[in-house]
């Protein structure tokens, strides 16, 4: 096995992890900003806690929704052939659950942002909800969207807690970066360590700096 | 050929709004094709009544009808989508997309089963009716006031809507630019023979414009009825010759 592999691999993890995340974090982010939504304040503060929640409360409850034992456990196993939990597929959800509310909370922010009377505008003039979304509502909002989605891949990228307790620590199958790097500080490999340090450094750093940019209020000439 | 009959807009309609200071409007009033002011101080219902016709707001009780068509009716369950209506509407704000240019806006508002040539020959047409067509690849941000009414008109007119609603898109412009665009939606108006519904808490700007006047207050309509008759000339001379050049 490379040494590179768990980096590899999180690359993978995080490609899937974000793709999940911003199409539903858009979806939740877009159902909070109806005015009309009962019970706003409770489901933001829900999808919002896997931000402060110790992994391992949250590792625990996808254990318990989606382990062997559990219905979608059991249903996923007998449609796909194996289990969720232990397996790629378990890495992906938990680098997911670190990602998602920051897409959510983003994508709630772009997209109240845009003024509401341009999507009236666009209605009246004969666009369906659909379409005065996807061309007026989803552009405008693109720059915020973007940043959010930007800072899901950084955070999927270095998963550690949620990944380790639902997905475990299996070199070769479930074993990223993050806990690659963990492994060998325990077995004083600390030069090995540096490589995959700085390369997830770069890119936390990287992605930061351009969500500044993105997220930047233009200055009046 | 249509007879003036089939155009009148028929309204009949109670809004609540649970939000804010509970708030309710009745309105029952008719509008013939010309031009109609909504006439009434601010927060006495005028822009409610322009979403609910529009389709913005979905009123709890009563009918609206243009000609023939029904758009809402809550006896029958009926309630036509704001998309499928066929209105102009210019909003206060314009409301222009910022991320098109001024050829995309206009585009935006014809049938997506109209070719695109013809799409776009349409909405050149329409700019440089309004006398904008230099504005075409550029985009909102660098319009003047003037230039943006002319080319969120333009939107609002190319599908050759069936009424047409303004929501006191005059309240940012200087009295100069006032008199041009009035003078441009009234002759569109009256070339199209359609009714024409004008949001406004402005005395001039209502008797520069309007035909008919429906008076508002408090979410109930007081009166309506001629120009003349419900909103008298005042002796202010700067409004006789705005009324006079805008309505020869």
């Amino acid at each position: 096995m490379s040494s590179w592999q768990p980096l590899a691999l999180s690359f993978e993890v995080a490609f899937f992890a974000t793709l999940l995340a911003t199409t539903l974090g858009v979806l939740i982010g877009l159902w909070l900003t109806s005015r009309r939504l009962w019970g706003r304040d409770v489901i933001d503060a829900i999808t919002s806690a896997p931000l402060v929640m110790p992994p391992t409360v949250l590792g625990y409850y996808v254990l318990v929704a989606l382990g062997r034992n559990s219905a979608i456990g059991k249903a996923w196993e007998a449609i796909f052939g194996s289990s969720i939990v232990f397996t790629r597929t378990g890495a992906v959800v938990a680098a997911t659950l670190g990602a998602l509310p920051l897409v959510i909370k983003s994508a709630r922010a772009a997209l109240e942002g845009v003024d509401p009377t341009l999507l009236k505008a666009a209605r009246t003039l004969g666009a369906g909800p659909m379409r005065a979304f996807f061309t007026v509502h989803l552009p405008l909002a693109a720059r915020g969207l973007i940043a959010g989605v930007m800072l899901a891949f950084a955070r999927s990228l270095g998963d550690f807690g949620v990944t380790l307790m639902v997905a475990g620590d299996i070199p070769g199958e479930t074993q990223t970066a993050a806990l690659a790097i963990y492994d060998m500080i325990q077995g004083h490999e600390e030069r090995a360590a540096a490589g995959m340090v700085a390369v997830l450094t770069s890119i936390t750093i990287g992605a930061l700096y351009l969500v500044n940019k993105l997220t930047a209020v233009p200055r009046e000439e | 050929m249509k007879s003036e009959d089939d155009v009148t807009l028929e309204v009949d309609v109670r809004v609540e709004r649970a939000r804010g200071r509970g708030f309710s409007l009745e309105a029952r009033f008719s509008v013939r094709p010309g031009v109609t002011i909504l006439y009434g101080p601010s927060g006495s219902g005028k822009s409610t009544t322009l979403a609910a016709i529009c389709g913005l707001v979905t009123p709890q009780a009563g009918r609206i009808m243009l000609g023939a068509d029904v758009w809402f009716d809550s006896a029958h369950k009926v309630s036509c989508p704001v998309e499928r209506r066929g209105i102009a509407f210019v909003f206060q704000s314009l409301a222009l997309f910022p991320h098109m240019s001024a050829l995309a806006n206009v585009e935006y508002g014809l049938p997506r089963s109209m070719p695109r040539d013809e799409r776009q020959r349409r909405a050149e047409e329409m700019l440089a009716r309004m006398k904008v067509p230099h504005l075409a690849s550029r985009r909102p941000a660098t319009f003047s006031g003037g230039e943006a009414q002319r080319v969120a008109l333009a939107r609002a007119l190319a599908p050759r809507p069936r009424l047409v609603l303004l929501d006191e898109p005059f309240s940012a412009m200087d009295r100069e630019l006032r008199r041009e665009f009035v003078a441009d939606v009234r002759a569109y108006v009256a070339e199209a023979r359609i009714p024409m519904m004008h949001v406004t808490h402005h005395r001039n700007e209502a008797r520069a414009l309007g035909d008919h006047v429906i008076l508002m207050e408090a979410g109930r309509v007081k009166a309506s009825g001629g120009i003349d008759e419900l909103l008298p000339a005042s002796k202010d001379l700067l409004d006789d010759s705005m009324r006079i050049s805008t309505r020869e």
